[in-house]
């Protein structure tokens, strides 16, 4: 069993370790395969720019969202759980960009015996601009 | 000249609200579906061994393997209908955006699960904003196992202007 993380060594205003991935189309490519998301704007330049992307086919918005799951896993380790995730998807996921999922601590509460710490995340690229703000919820083991 | 729409909220809408439909079933999960999901969105390392290791899954506080949170069970239908209608009932404006979600999770998914989704459209707003008038849709989608145990609820934002 992994124990990353344990209720009481979590303080508010901690970060969790930043997560990133290169996106470029391979990436896509793997995502669109498991996840049946073969649409034409992530697959094609021509269709991106149709949909208004100057810079052509863009990056699925599930995706970065399995990329903030993926960094709340590696952070709380397999004894906890993902109890709630949010996220609005302000800036597109170009080709290439490298996005780095980071998170910060911003309450710890017990509610039902349950060990619960809300963060703020945010998925950044590359140019450091935040395309996908949002919140998650993961419940904890005591020590 | 035409005058800018009062309201983006479309009889339709009014009609659906709170009524759920769009009931779809998955099939059953199986581990390789699991290990490809998390192969893919963990590329280029190696996925957790939660997600593929049936042995070490065994030692954790889990009995077994489970599926990541945001694993689909949906994926790669045999038949392709029209898309499911339930939450449904499309707003009004000519541009329509993936405003973002919010997941609650109940049990996790695992190798065998069969899940059963439903959905509704919840509730709406709508202001002025930077495109104009701009209605925000929330629809909510229900996932549950064979169990009837609550896996996921989700509430999607849509946005039209």
């Amino acid at each position: 069993m992994t124990v990353n993380v344990y209720f009481e060594d979590v303080k508010v205003g901690d970060e969790i370790p930043n997560w990133s991935r290169k996106t470029d189309f391979m990436n896509w490519n793997r995502y669109a395969a498991v996840n049946d998301e073969f649409v034409p704007f992530h697959m094609d330049d021509e269709a991106g720019r149709a949909a208004k992307n100057e810079q052509g086919a863009f990056g699925m918005g599930n995706l970065r969202y399995a990329y903030i799951v993926n960094a709340l896993r590696d952070w709380i380790g397999d004894e906890a759980e993902i109890r709630e995730v949010g996220c609005q998807y302000r800036v597109i996921n170009q080709k290439n960009d490298v996005l780095t999922v980071v998170g910060k601590v911003v309450e710890k509460t017990t509610e039902d015996g349950e060990n619960l710490v809300r963060l703020e995340t945010n998925v950044t690229n590359q140019n450091g601009d935040s395309t996908c703000p949002g919140h998650a919820i993961v419940v904890l083991p005591n020590r | 000249m035409s005058e800018a729409a009062d309201t983006l909220v479309t009889q339709e809408m009014i009609d659906r609200k709170g009524i759920w439909g769009g009931e779809r079933t998955s099939p059953p999960i199986s581990e390789s579906d699991i290990r490809k999901w998390a192969i893919a969105t963990y590329w280029p390392e190696t996925p957790p061994k939660i997600y593929w290791d049936a042995d070490y899954a065994k030692s954790t506080k889990y009995g077994g393997i489970i599926a990541p949170a945001d694993f689909n069970p949906f994926a790669w239908p045999v038949e392709r209908p029209a898309r499911p209608q339930g939450g449904g009932g499309r707003g009004g404006g000519r541009t329509g955006l993936n405003g973002g979600q919010t997941d609650t999770y109940g049990v996790p998914m695992r190798p065998g699960d069969v899940i059963t989704s439903r959905t509704r459209l919840k509730d709406w707003n709508e202001r002025q904003g930077r495109m104009g008038l701009t209605l925000y849709t929330y629809t909510e989608t229900e996932w549950r196992n064979q169990g009837d145990e609550l896996v996921r609820t989700r509430i999607s934002i849509g946005v039209r202007y």
